[in-house]
């Protein structure tokens, strides 16, 4: 049982490597990667191939990470999210990884299959998909930022 | 206005500049 605290955070971060590690792929390498491919009409060996397969274990990944944080929290969850006393940098931390899964699992996913032809969508359907999925992707980079800042913050940097 | 997060770097500069924000929110209450 002693050891149940250090299991939850080994899966916490390893899953978080998998997901941030995969939101930083799509927008440092992949979303300049399909505009190059359109040029040559490569695209589709992205879209088919790769970005599926990326998407699985992005959210996935960011579901595991959020239930191992909660996990690790245990009875201080109510605390972090309440930003109580002595909880406030990773209660932080919490809201922004809260906040980021509800964008891959409410706004980056649904869209995403609109884009990849997995639900069925017209071309104006699938073009505002493509700037919703876009800009919630945009936003948990932004996110990720200060949440790894806070998550790291709450035991290695005094405030 | 053009929206930081078009560019790529625009979303890693807004990235930081939230965090020194919220780090003096932070800061301020811990601080009391």
């Amino acid at each position: 049982m002693e050891m149940l605290p250090g299991i939850y955070r080994w899966i916490h971060i390893m899953a978080g490597v998998m997901w941030v590690g995969l939101l930083y792929y799509f927008n440092f390498v992949q979303v300049a990667a399909l505009k190059a491919a359109q040029s040559d009409s490569t695209a589709a060996g992205i879209t088919k191939h790769v970005a599926p397969r990326a998407l699985f274990f992005f959210r996935w990944a960011a579901l595991a990470t959020w239930l191992a944080g909660a996990a690790l929290l245990g009875s201080n969850f109510v605390a972090a999210f309440m930003l109580q006393a002595g909880f406030q940098k990773i209660g932080i931390g919490a809201w922004l990884g809260t906040i980021m899964l509800l964008n891959v699992w409410g706004l980056i996913w649904p869209n995403q299959k609109k884009i990849l032809g997995l639900v069925q969508a017209t071309d104006e359907q699938k073009n505002k998909a493509r700037r919703v999925a876009f800009l919630a992707s945009r936003t948990n980079t932004m996110l990720s930022i200060p949440m790894l800042f806070f998550m790291v913050a709450q035991t290695h940097i005094p405030m | 206005m053009k929206n930081p997060l078009d560019s790529l770097w625009g979303t890693v500069i807004a990235g930081f500049v939230l965090t020194v924000i919220l780090y003096y929110i932070v800061k301020s209450v811990i601080g009391g």
